[in-house]
């Protein structure tokens, strides 16, 4: 039996078709930067010319803070969760610092938009971690609540009126020797953490043993209520951050700022290959996703579609991409 | 198990078993009643005056999203989720709007046909789209969430269109006492035509099976690809008369989706659906939805702010679901 497969194993081991599998499912990373070749020569061919160093530093600046939220939704839906409040949170968070920042001064108003953003983490901890809600009710419920109290914060705050921050208009817009986003100073070391987390310590393991078998894992020994808190509060606390780049990036502060990007953050994850069954998945991938959702809405606002037209293809191709990523994937 | 033998055995208890039995089945709709019933004297007290005007526009502005919360149990209960009912509703009520602008009474009957024909179609495109590329269901219907509120747009641009005399006709005012609100009771009406029949089929046995195990229901005979493909139908179907009911009280179409999926969702849970399948019925979602509907108007009776309603129906909605949730783990104990 070795015997025979043998002289299978010495040719290189993309050229067969389970190898092609293998390397999908081990490097999901690959076919998905092929992927992104592709959409740039697309974007290239539909526009010639458009593709230079300032181009791909606009669609990095697009992709960074939806790659933030993404986040979010990778490490959650590796425990086989989801984070639907991370829309409400990053809103919230950019609005408290444009409301506050006159009376406090810019670094207290961002750490109470952090302390409420980690406060509403918490609760969605202790929801889904010691009450055993699910995840998606728990968050949803959860982003209600914030869109709430956000508005009656609004209604309070209305007479002293609101700005963003020029350090946030600075950080989300600006770009250097006019190619290189300056947002990427905040997102750089983010991404190295958070890929630290999930593959370098014993939380990310954790992450992936909660998701890919909760049974299995309470039986070794894991808390899992424990984790999740901690998860869901590192979610909310990435989801503020993010909120303070899109209110940056769009000069903007309102409470549903953000609330656009909820469903392309999951659009991200789950093409970036990260299952929303849990146990399976990067972010490596995630970032790719993100940066292949900015270049993908580019060429469709590049051809001159309307709207409509937009959100179908757009519609179209997450379930293409997600389609053609189970098919390869699953044997 | 044990009920059912002691039906059998000793006939003379047999309707209290069978009374035992009906309570256990539907103890989470009767408690939601309960807290109905609580809520409407609480608003008879809160405001004094508050009648039959108050109920029929009660009946009117649930409608909708009463309807979308049945659509939403429909694709839950076999184990499925759809997050496009919205786009779906919108798009429904587009062109319900646009096809029946400035034509005849009659022709808009035909149209109302077409739209629910409509609902089933594009039900069966996400059903088939969940089966066939097996992406999980809430990937899917997120994405179909897009397209179907790009075909909205494409439509109709800017909220517009009309609506049939008769079928607004059909949501306002009183039927026979001023009590019973003509909303209701088309809500009812319409619910029970199709539901019912569907639960005491076959088909509807077969939503039940592949929802609490697709394994055991396959391996029982039950075809899972097309009960799963029915169940996205019937959530089309379900969504189609939502956007009906959204043309028909507010007599234009809008091609933007209301928060309808989100709500539906929060509907299904209070309404003591198991997101995880095969547990509950059509009529918990319904009461729930008048239940948070009612909260809010009470709010508004009291001078608190509606930005605070919002935080109250989240906050119930977590409370709820928590104290559902520790019961359960009781019981596993």
């Amino acid at each position: 039996m070795s015997l025979a497969e043998t002289p299978a194993k010495s040719r290189p081991r993309w050229t067969t078709a389970s190898g092609i599998r293998a390397l999908f499912r081990e490097r999901p990373i690959v076919p998905l930067v092929g992927l992104l070749a592709i959409l740039v020569v697309v974007s290239e061919v539909i526009r010639p010319g458009i593709v230079s160093p300032n181009w791909a530093g606009v669609m990095v600046r697009a992709a960074i803070p939806l790659a933030i939220l993404a986040a979010c939704q990778t490490m959650t839906m590796l425990t086989a969760g989801i984070d639907l409040s991370v829309g409400a949170v990053a809103s919230m968070s950019g609005f408290l610092v444009a409301t506050l920042v006159a009376d406090t001064g810019l670094p207290l108003a961002i750490l109470i938009a952090l302390v409420a953003a980690a406060l509403v983490g918490l609760v969605n901890g202790v929801g889904s971690g010691v009450f055993r809600v699910h995840p998606l009710i728990m968050t949803l419920a959860m982003s209600l609540v914030v869109l709430g109290l956000a508005n009656v914060w609004q209604l309070i705050r209305v007479q002293t009126g609101s700005g963003v921050p020029s350090a946030f208009r600075t950080l989300g817009a600006n770009m250097v020797f006019g190619f290189l986003p300056l947002s990427l100073v905040l997102f750089i070391p983010l991404a190295i953490l958070v890929m630290f987390l999930l593959n370098r310590t014993g939380f990310g393991r954790l992450l992936y043993a909660i998701g890919d078998n909760p049974v299995a894992s309470r039986l070794s020994g894991t808390k899992s209520w424990q984790v999740l808190i901690v998860l869901y509060v590192i979610s909310a606390i990435l989801a503020g951050i993010a909120g303070f780049l899109y209110s940056g990036l769009t000069n903007v502060a309102s409470v549903t700022l953000a609330d656009s990007a909820l469903l392309p953050s999951v659009a991200a994850a789950v093409i970036g290959g990260t299952s929303i069954l849990g146990g399976r998945g990067g972010y490596s991938g995630t970032m790719i996703g993100a940066l292949i959702l900015a270049v993908i809405s580019s060429i469709l606002s590049s051809l001159g579609y309307p709207e409509a037209i937009r959100q179908i293809l757009f519609g179209a191709m997450i379930v293409f991409v997600a389609a053609a990523y189970t098919r390869i994937t699953s044997d | 198990m044990s009920t059912t033998v002691d039906t059998a055995m000793e006939s003379p208890t047999a309707s209290r078993g069978i009374f035992n039995r009906f309570i256990r089945r539907n103890g989470w709709t009767l408690g939601l009643l309960g807290i109905l019933a609580l809520l409407l004297v609480a608003t008879k007290i809160i405001q004094p005056n508050y009648g039959p005007a108050g109920i029929q526009g009660l009946a009117i502005s649930v409608l909708p999203l009463a309807l979308a919360a049945v659509a939403q149990t429909c694709a839950v209960l076999a184990r499925g989720i759809d997050l496009s009912i919205g786009s779906m509703m919108a798009l429904t009520s587009v062109v319900a709007a646009v096809l029946m602008d400035e034509r005849s009474e009659g022709f808009a009957m035909l149209v109302v046909f077409g739209v629910m024909l409509l609902g089933l179609v594009l039900g069966a495109i996400n059903g088939s789209l969940v089966v066939f590329t097996r992406v999980p269901d809430i990937v899917v219907t997120l994405a179909m969430l897009f397209v179907w509120a790009g075909c909205a747009l494409l439509v109709l641009s800017t909220p517009g269109g009309g609506s049939a005399e008769w079928l607004g006709q059909l949501t306002r005012g009183p039927l026979l006492s001023d009590w019973v609100p003509k909303a209701a009771v088309l809500l009812i009406v319409v619910v029970g035509v199709i539901w019912v029949p569907i639960r005491r089929s076959r088909l509807g046995l077969s939503l039940y099976a592949v929802g609490s195990d697709p394994v055991a229901a396959f391996r029982s005979g039950v075809s899972v690809t097309w009960t799963k493909i029915f169940s996205y139908m019937l959530a089309g179907l379900f969504s189609a008369m939502a956007g009906l009911t959204l043309t028909a009280t507010t007599g234009i179409g809008t091609p933007v989706p209301g928060p309808y999926t989100l709500l539906s969702v929060a509907a299904v849970v209070l309404g003591g659906v198991s997101l995880a399948g095969g547990r509950g019925g059509v009529f918990g979602p319904v009461i729930a939805v008048v239940i948070l509907s009612l909260i809010r108007t009470d709010m508004t009776f009291l001078n608190v702010d509606t930005n605070l309603a919002t935080v109250a129906q989240g906050l119930i909605l977590v409370g709820v679901v928590m104290v559902g949730s520790l019961i359960q783990l009781r019981r596993e104990r």
